[in-house]
């Protein structure tokens, strides 16, 4: 295993651990499976265990908790108001298990969850699942009005309704390659650089000393993609808070 | 470079991959698909699992925070809230207390105040009065006696005038006598007299 580490890609393949096979499809538990597992394991541990105590004056880490509970609340009371509040579970879920994901990922030799596009295309395709599916469900066919713009000159509204309908059904897509792209970029960068560290410092004392410039820029790097993991984390669940309310209100 | 240090890693996994699988042809072909060069990430190969596996974690997961940590983070959040809008009002009910003694207390003051005054004006307004009626009585006393030496005086002038009279009538004989050498009668000198002294 010594030798790759100069390959970048290696991080991202998926090994088996427990192989599982139903009807012809491999359901295996794989170190993605894992790491999945270990996301919230270690969310649902870090919220249980720093909220035990139930202060009236919080610890440090009880704040933490609190902070990330007000953070996103106030970020989906302001994208979809206090109707959007019944979908605090889902986004408050969202948020937290991709930030950890993204979190945990940069622990070296850590498999990234979010690096993976099925992943990232499972969490946008429930996210415009829902929309759909609550949307259709409150308006019934009123939730179409989304694709017609109020104020729409009548000639030009064929048009505008394409449009709206190509940007409805990129949503999915744009959700999950932003957060997929991202992850993937940096985490190869960073192997990168760190890889040309590997690599100089087997040429000997110039090497070494050579190897000092991709050392720094790692260390850069790796400050760069935690936030990195936090900004996607919160772009996610930003823009699940303004789908969710399109659904709520689907006029414009 | 890249290159050939990627084949030549991924047939360690491939390897193991095939091992774990069994002889399933499916997954024979799935697993070493990376063999052919493709990025792990779109591998097809690995959607089912981790579709399914995704599913159950953030199912779990979702139903957790849902039913046990968002409950107690609202309730330890709301309970602070309602503590702290308690302390407000009772700030303010202990102020609105404060305030109102203040306000007694200044009232009482006032009405002290004014009954004080009031107590004084009265004790001056009686001692004036009494300082008057003894001033009355006092200056009664002192025209009674003016009065009562006056006529005193009235009548010790009278007596007197009368005894000057009498003298003036011997001194008149007497000086009469001396330069004349007769005798006046007493009826003419008593009537020189008068109308000398008017």
């Amino acid at each position: 295993m010594a030798a790759d580490k100069v390959d970048p890609i290696h991080q991202f393949h998926i090994v088996k651990l427990i192989p599982i096979n139903i009807g012809g499809y491999d359901l295996s538990f794989t170190n993605s499976a894992l790491f999945m597992v270990a996301t919230v394991a270690v969310a649902s541990a870090f919220l249980y265990l720093t909220t035990s105590s139930r202060s009236l004056v919080p610890g440090r880490l009880q704040s933490v908790s609190e902070m990330a509970y007000e953070f996103v609340s106030n970020m989906l009371r302001d994208a979809a108001g206090t109707q959007g509040l019944k979908f605090f579970p889902f986004v408050f879920s969202l948020f937290m298990f991709v930030l950890v994901a993204n979190l945990l990922g940069l622990f070296p030799y850590f498999f990234t969850v979010t690096s993976h596009i099925i992943v990232t295309f499972g969490l946008a395709a429930l996210v415009i699942g829902t929309v759909v599916v609550y949307g259709f469900m409150k308006h019934g066919l009123g939730f179409l009005k989304l694709f017609v713009p109020h104020g729409v000159p009548v000639f030009l509204l064929p048009l505008v309704v394409l449009i709206e309908v190509i940007s409805f059904v990129s949503r999915p897509v744009s959700l999950s390659v932003r957060l997929f792209a991202n992850m993937l970029a940096g985490h190869i960068t960073l192997k990168v650089f760190s890889g040309f560290v590997v690599s100089l410092s087997a040429l000997g004392a110039v090497g070494v000393a050579g190897s000092v410039l991709p050392l720094a820029m790692a260390v850069a790097l790796t400050a760069l993609e935690l936030l990195v993991a936090f900004l996607q984390a919160y772009v996610f669940a930003v823009l699940t808070c303004m789908y969710l309310n399109d659904a709520l209100h689907p006029g414009h | 470079m890249f290159v050939t240090s990627a084949f030549a890693e991924e047939s360690a996994p491939a390897a193991e991959g095939t091992a774990g699988a069994g002889a399933e042809t499916h997954a024979g072909t799935a697993v070493p698909g990376e063999a052919h060069g493709t990025f792990p990430p779109f591998d097809p190969a690995t959607f089912p699992s981790q579709l399914l596996w995704l599913a159950i974690t953030f199912g779990l997961f979702y139903l957790f925070l849902k039913r046990v940590v968002m409950p107690r983070l609202g309730g330890i959040i709301d309970v602070r809230n309602d503590r702290i809008t308690q302390d407000l009002d009772h700030a303010a009910k202990l102020k609105g207390e404060a305030d109102a003694a203040v306000a007694a207390y200044e009232q009482e003051l006032a009405e002290a105040k004014t009954k004080a005054n009031a107590i004084g004006q009265q004790a001056n307004d009686a001692a004036k009065a009494e300082a008057e009626t003894a001033r009355k009585k006092v200056e009664a006393a002192l025209d009674k006696k003016l009065g009562e030496a006056e006529a005193s005086i009235a009548s010790i002038k009278a007596n007197a005038m009368k005894e000057v009279g009498s003298i003036a009538e011997d001194t008149a004989s007497a000086i009469v006598e001396a330069l004349v050498g007769g005798k006046a009668s007493k009826a003419e000198i008593a009537a020189a007299v008068k109308s000398v002294a008017r």
